[in-house]
């Protein structure tokens, strides 16, 4: 595939210089036609080398895909360029996050009962950020709709995939984040923002 | 609301109230999420396990926190009170003598529900603040913007996997886009400009005269104009598609849709 004077590294460079979201590694190996595990090991090497060369980016492994990112140390300079994203998150938006992450599909009124208040404005505010979408309706009294994550929540948090929250029996005794408790895309941001 | 009213006239924002009982930890007051957030700091403050509540002392300072509420004049949310109705009647359940047909039963906690409920929250709480540290980090990393459309209808919907989600929020786009609502306050509201049969006609009319170029999905939208036109004119549009009296076309996804008249026959 690889024509004299390319190469397959610089070749995913450009794939992730373009696009303007993760990008799935079957969808690189499949542009590259090359296989999957030879081209997660070259995506690796180039998270490796963008690092060590001190480069202003950094790979990703986020939201199930592979994305180029700015290295948080450079916020300052990018911020004064690009308006803020969004605010911040309330605290009642990021509790009912949790219970949706863990517990998904679930039920608005289920979080209430969990939380001890009414979700309904909160629930308005994620699903107008895209962070939880509707899923059906639960087979219950008043066929109540099931909320589930999305995408858009995994990225926002910087995760790859669900996997990357703590198991939920661990929890009571939870310690900040460290690169042993979590995997790829939060273990990624997390050392690389150091 | 007027919820322990006495504590009312003894106490003003920031003092203490002399009604308080002298062991009531300080609490940031309408910080809370809600009765077992209130709950919960103050079985902290308290340094004592969810599991092993000094029922009485925290159905006090449970109390003293609302009359507090009170007397900053927030409003005091319903659940708060159901809240205190089910402390008092833990409390009053753990001082009375049990009967002996429980008293047999091995265990039994008058708060072992409430034990329950609290453990519950408590997990989702710790996940919220491992997901605001990471809200922090993920604020710092900035990702390329996604590739703006310069389609008046920037909406990548592939194929299947449109929603009616990103359907309304395309519509919704589309009508922020042509700065409706940004009404001023008052405003006069004329009666309905154009019926849809009307619209369809115009349309139609449009149509043939563009013969074989076909118009571009977006000039049929005379921009700006009231909402109520958008609605019709689209209705329109897919009226006539419905009708067969039209085609709709575009080449690639992101292309410009071109609309002819369906010649018939």
């Amino acid at each position: 595939m690889m024509d004299a004077g390319t190469n397959a590294e610089s070749a995913i460079e450009c794939l992730l210089f373009v696009a303007g979201e993760p990008v799935p590694l079957e969808d690189i190996a499949k542009v590259l036609e090359m296989g999957e595990a030879e081209t997660e090991s070259i995506l690796r090497s180039l998270q490796v080398k963008l690092t060590e060369r001190g480069s202003g980016l950094q790979l990703l492994h986020i939201a199930g895909g592979w994305q180029l990112a700015t290295r948080s140390e450079y916020a300052v300079f990018v911020g004064k360029m690009l308006a803020r994203s969004a605010s911040k998150l309330s605290r009642a938006a990021l509790e009912t996050l949790s219970i949706v992450a863990y517990r998904q599909p679930v039920t608005a009124p289920e979080i209430e009962a969990i939380r001890g208040v009414s979700a309904a404005g909160v629930m308005k505010t994620l699903l107008e950020r895209g962070l939880i979408t509707e899923a059906g309706k639960k087979n219950a009294p008043g066929r109540p709709n099931l909320y589930t994550t999305t995408q858009d929540f995994l990225h926002y948090f910087g995760m790859n995939s669900l996997a990357d929250l703590p198991p939920i029996e661990q929890l009571p005794n939870p310690e900040p984040v460290t690169e042993a408790s979590v995997t790829d895309g939060v273990t990624d941001m997390v050392k690389q923002s150091v | 609301m007027h919820f322990m009213k006495s504590s009312r006239a003894s106490a003003s924002a920031g003092v203490r109230s002399a009604l308080l009982p002298p062991d009531m930890p300080q609490v940031v007051l309408a910080a809370f999420e809600g009765p077992l957030d209130l709950l919960l700091q103050l079985i902290r403050a308290n340094r004592v396990e969810i599991t092993d509540i000094p029922i009485v002392e925290i159905t006090n300072q449970y109390l003293a926190a609302l009359a507090q509420m009170e007397t900053l004049n927030l409003a005091i949310a319903g659940e708060y009170l159901v809240m205190a109705a089910t402390l008092i009647e833990i409390k009053s359940r753990m001082l009375l003598p049990l009967p002996p047909s429980v008293t047999e039963e091995e265990g039994y906690d008058p708060r072992a529900e409430l034990i329950e409920r609290l453990q519950e929250y408590d997990r989702y709480l710790e996940t919220s603040v491992l997901l605001r540290e990471w809200e922090e980090i993920r604020r710092d990393i900035y990702f390329r913007a996604a590739e703006e459309c310069t389609d008046s209808y920037p909406l990548q919907v592939l194929h299947n996997q449109a929603s009616p989600m990103l359907l309304f929020r395309a519509l919704q786009r589309l009508l922020t886009e042509a700065g409706l609502d940004d009404k001023p306050v008052t405003t006069i509201i004329p009666k309905r400009r154009v019926s849809l049969r009307m619209k369809m006609a115009e349309i139609i009319r449009r149509l043939h005269t563009a013969g074989k170029q076909g118009i571009q999905f977006e000039t049929l939208f005379d921009l700006p104009c009231p909402r109520h036109d958008i609605v019709i004119a689209f209705l329109a549009i897919l009226e006539l598609l419905n009708l067969g009296r039209l085609t709709a076309s575009q080449d690639e996804p992101g292309d410009a849709i071109l609309l002819y008249e369906e010649t018939m026959g």
